[in-house]
C-alpha cells in the first residue's frame, strides 16, 4: 500500500491534465446527454470539436514535430469518411445491424477507415523519401485534390458521385461521447510516440535531417511513421464526420479544410499538441456560434478576421526583428517573473516530462560565439563566459 | 483537325499557365517562398478588368497591371518582409493568411454572387480550322511575355541582379546589390504577369468570382514544380505541358471527368522521377 501512494506521488501529474480535463468534459456532457438529454446544437458543436481535436492533434506530429508541411490532410479524412461510411452503411444491411450493435458496427468502421487512410498516409509519405519541404507540400496538397475527384466520379452504386454517400447513423446522444474517447486515444498514442525515443528521432529530423542522418537515425522510416499515424487518426476524424452528417460529398474535403486544419496547429503552437487541442476548440466553437449569427455575404467576415489574424500571430511569432521584444513581454518570461522562479536546466531531472517543449534549434552563432567577459573587480583575468546563451 | 484545335487550345491555356506559374517560380527563385497568394493577385486584376472595361479596354488592362503591381508590393511588405530570415514554414502559412484574407475582402467589396461578362472577339476561320481569336491573342501574348521575360533577365543590370539575388542573398549584397529593393521589384513583375494571366483567364472564363484565381493558380503552381521550380524556362515548359495536357484530357469524354486528377498524377509522377522538376537544378546541401 505504502509504495503505491509512493508511486502515485511520483506520477507527474502535470502531464496529465489534458487526460483530465477532457475526461472531465466527457463525463459532464456524456451524464447530462444520456441522463437529461442535450440540445441538438450542442451535440452537433461537441462533435465537431471532438473531430477538430483529432485532426488537429495528428496534424501537429506532421507539421509540428515531424517539420514537414502536410496540405492534404482532409484528403486522408476524406477516405476514411468514404470507406468508413460504405462499410458501416454495407453492414447495416446484414445481420450485424440489428438494434444494439450500432457501436460495433462503427468500432469495425473506425478501424476500416482508420487502416484505409493510413495506407494513403503510406503511399503519400512514400514521396517523403525523395522529396523535401516545399515539394513534399505540393505533393500532399495534388492527393488531397486527387482523392477528392475520384471520389466525385465514383458511380451512384459505389460512393454515390456527386450526389454524396449516404452515410449511417448512430445515437447522437452517444456519437460525441465515442468522438471525445477518440480524441482520449490519439491523446495518449501521440503523446506517449512524441515522449519515446522514436517522437526523440523526429524531432532531431525535424531540427537538422543531416545531422539526424549523422546520428543514425533511419529517417526515411520515421518520416513514414509519422505520416502513417497522423493519417490514421485522420480517417478516425473522417469516420465521425461520416457519422455525424446525413450525407457527405467529397467537396466538403477540399483545400480550403486542409489549410483550417494548418491553422488550428499553427494558432495552437507548432510542436504543442495542448496548444493545438485549445487553439482547435476555440476555433470550431467560433466557427459554429458565427456560423448562427453571421448569414449569407457577412458570413465572409469570419475568414477575414481569421487570416488577419493569423498573419499578425504568425509575424509575431516568428519575425526576427521581433525577438528581443518577444524575450521581454512573452508570456511564459512573465509568468516566470511572477512567481520569481528562475529556471535552471539542473533542476529538469526527466527532460521527456518536457516533451510539449521540445527546443528548437539552436543558431550557429550562437553555439560558435565565446565571450570573453573581463571581470572589473582589477585582477585583470579574462574570463571565457558560457559557450551558449552568455549575451 | 479536331486534334490540332486541341492543341492550339491546350497551348493558348499553357500559356496562361505559364505566365502565372512564372511569378511563383521567380518568387521562389528569389526569396526562397511559396507565393501562395499569387493566385489571388490574379483574381484582383479580374476584378479590376471587370470593374473598367465598360469605360475603355486598354484603360481596364492597364489599371489591371497597376492594381495588381500595388496589391502585390503591399503584401510583399507587411506580409512577407517582415518575415525575412524565418522559418519558410511561418513564410508559407502568411501566405497562406494573404490569400484568404484578399478572397474575403474581394467577397466584403463585390459579394459572393459571380458576376458574368461577355466579351466576344469573334472567331478565326482558316480553311476547316474554326479558332477563337482570344485564344490567338493569348497564345501570341504570352510567348512575347516569355520572351521578353527572358531578355530582361539576360540582358539588363536589373535582371541580371535578379539572378545574382537568386543564386546567393549574401554574396550579391556585398556587390552592391540592393536585396530588398530586387525582390520588391520580382513581386512587381510576377504581379503584373498575374494581372495579363488574370485578363486572358477572364477572356476564357468570361465569369467572375472570389475563388477565380484559385484554381488556375494551383494548376500554374503544379506547373511551376514540374518544370522546377526557381527556373524561369521550367516553368514556361511546365506551363504549356500542363495546359496540352488537360486540353487533351477534357477532349476525350472517358476521362475528361479526371482531368484535375491526371495533372496532379503527372507532377507526383515526374516529382518522384526527378525530385526537383524537370528543369531545376540539383543543389547539394552543405553543412
Amino acid at each position: 500500500m505504502g509504495s503505491f501512494v509512493k508511486g502515485l506521488k511520483k506520477v507527474k501529474w502535470k502531464n496529465y491534465i489534458n487526460y483530465v480535463a477532457i475526461g472531465i468534459v466527457t463525463i459532464v456532457f456524456g451524464v447530462l446527454s444520456i441522463g437529461s438529454g442535450l440540445p441538438s446544437s450542442t451535440l452537433y458543436l461537441l462533435e465537431k470539436i471532438a473531430i477538430s481535436i483529432i485532426l488537429a492533434a495528428s496534424l501537429s506530429l506532421v507539421v509540428g514535430f515531424l517539420g514537414e508541411l502536410s496540405l492534404g490532410h482532409a484528403g486522408f479524412m476524406c477516405v476514411g469518411a468514404y470507406l468508413g461510411g460504405k462499410i458501416a452503411a454495407m453492414l447495416a444491411k446484414t445481420a450485424l445491424g440489428g438494434v444494439g450493435n450500432g457501436i460495433l458496427v462503427l468500432v469495425i468502421a473506425l478501424i476500416v477507415g482508420g487502416a484505409c487512410a493510413g495506407a494513403c498516409g503510406f503511399i503519400v509519405g512514400l514521396p517523403a523519401l525523395r522529396l523535401k519541404g516545399d515539394y513534399l507540400a505540393i505533393v500532399t496538397l495534388a492527393f488531397g485534390e486527387i482523392v477528392k475527384v475520384i471520389f466525385q466520379n465514383s458511380s451512384a452504386e459505389t460512393f454515390g458521385g456527386p450526389i454524396g454517400l449516404t452515410t449511417p447513423r448512430l445515437d447522437k446522444k452517444y456519437l460525441f461521447i465515442i468522438g471525445f474517447i477518440l480524441i482520449l486515444v490519439t491523446l495518449a498514442v501521440l503523446q506517449n510516440f512524441i515522449r519515446s525515443k522514436h517522437g526523440r528521432a523526429i524531432t532531431a529530423i525535424r531540427d537538422n535531417e543531416i545531422a539526424a542522418k549523422a546520428m543514425g537515425i533511419n529517417v526515411t522510416k520515421y518520416k513514414l511513421i509519422g505520416f502513417v499515424i497522423a493519417a490514421i487518426f485522420a480517417g478516425f476524424a473522417g469516420v465521425i464526420f461520416s457519422y455525424s452528417q446525413n450525407n457527405i460529398s467529397s467537396a466538403t474535403f477540399d483545400y480550403n479544410y486542409s489549410i483550417e486544419i494548418l491553422v488550428m496547429v499553427v494558432l495552437g503552437g507548432m510542436g504543442n499538441i495542448n496548444g493545438s487541442i485549445i487553439s482547435a476548440t476555440l476555433i470550431t466553437f467560433l466557427n459554429v456560434q458565427l456560423q448562427n449569427v453571421l448569414k449569407g455575404d457577412l458570413a465572409v467576415l469570419k475568414d477575414l478576421l481569421y487570416a488577419l489574424i493569423l498573419i499578425v500571430i504568425v509575424i509575431y511569432n516568428n519575425a526576427p526583428k521581433l525577438k528581443n521584444f518577444r524575450d521581454k513581454y512573452s508570456i511564459g518570461n512573465l509568468l516566470q517573473k511572477i512567481i520569481k522562479k528562475k529556471h535552471d536546466p539542473s533542476n529538469v531531472r526527466d527532460d521527456a516530462a518536457r516533451w510539449d517543449v521540445v527546443p528548437t534549434k539552436i543558431s550557429m552563432d550562437e553555439v560558435l560565439s565565446t565571450d570573453i567577459v573581463v571581470d572589473d573587480t582589477g585582477d585583470n583575468s579574462a574570463d571565457v563566459g558560457e559557450r551558449r546563451g552568455a549575451k | 483537325m479536331d486534334f490540332l484545335i486541341t492543341l492550339v487550345n491546350g497551348l493558348s491555356l499553357g500559356g496562361i499557365y505559364a505566365m502565372i506559374a512564372l511569378g511563383y517560380t521567380m518568387v521562389y527563385g528569389i526569396a526562397k517562398m511559396l507565393n501562395f497568394a499569387h493566385g489571388d493577385i490574379i483574381m484582383v486584376g479580374g476584378y479590376t478588368i471587370l470593374l473598367f472595361i465598360p469605360i475603355n479596354p486598354v484603360l481596364a488592362i492597364v489599371a489591371a497591371i497597376v492594381f495588381c503591381v500595388i496589391v502585390g508590393i503591399t503584401v510583399e511588405r507587411f506580409a512577407y518582409k517582415p518575415l525575412r530570415g524565418a522559418s519558410p514554414l511561418a513564410v508559407l502559412i502568411t501566405a497562406i493568411g494573404v490569400s484568404t484574407l484578399l478572397q474575403s475582402l474581394a467577397q466584403v467589396i463585390f459579394g459572393s454572387a459571380p458576376k458574368i461578362q461577355q466579351i466576344n472577339l469573334g472567331v478565326l476561320q482558316v480553311g476547316e480550322l474554326k479558332i477563337e481569336i482570344s485564344t490567338i491573342i493569348t497564345l501570341i501574348c504570352s510567348v512575347a511575355v516569355m520572351v521578353a521575360l527572358h531578355l530582361f533577365v539576360k540582358y539588363t543590370r536589373v535582371g541580371r541582379a535578379m539572378v545574382a539575388v537568386s543564386e546567393d542573398k549574401g554574396a550579391a549584397q556585398l556587390m552592391g546589390i540592393n536585396v530588398n529593393l530586387i525582390i520588391l521589384i520580382t513581386f512587381a513583375i510576377g504581379s503584373a504577369l498575374a494581372a495579363l494571366a488574370g485578363l486572358f483567364y477572364f477572356l476564357k472564363v468570361q465569369t467572375m468570382t472570389t475563388t477565380f484565381g484559385a484554381l488556375p493558380g494551383i494548376k500554374a503552381f503544379t506547373a511551376a514544380v514540374i518544370g522546377g521550380i526557381g527556373s524561369i524556362p521550367g516553368a514556361m515548359v511546365g506551363g504549356l505541358l500542363l495546359g496540352v495536357v488537360e486540353s487533351i484530357c477534357l477532349s476525350i469524354p472517358a476521362i475528361s471527368a479526371y482531368t484535375d486528377a491526371i495533372e496532379f498524377g503527372i507532377l507526383i509522377i515526374i516529382l518522384l522521377v526527378k525530385p526537383t522538376g524537370l528543369l531545376g537544378k540539383k543543389r547539394r546541401e552543405k553543412v
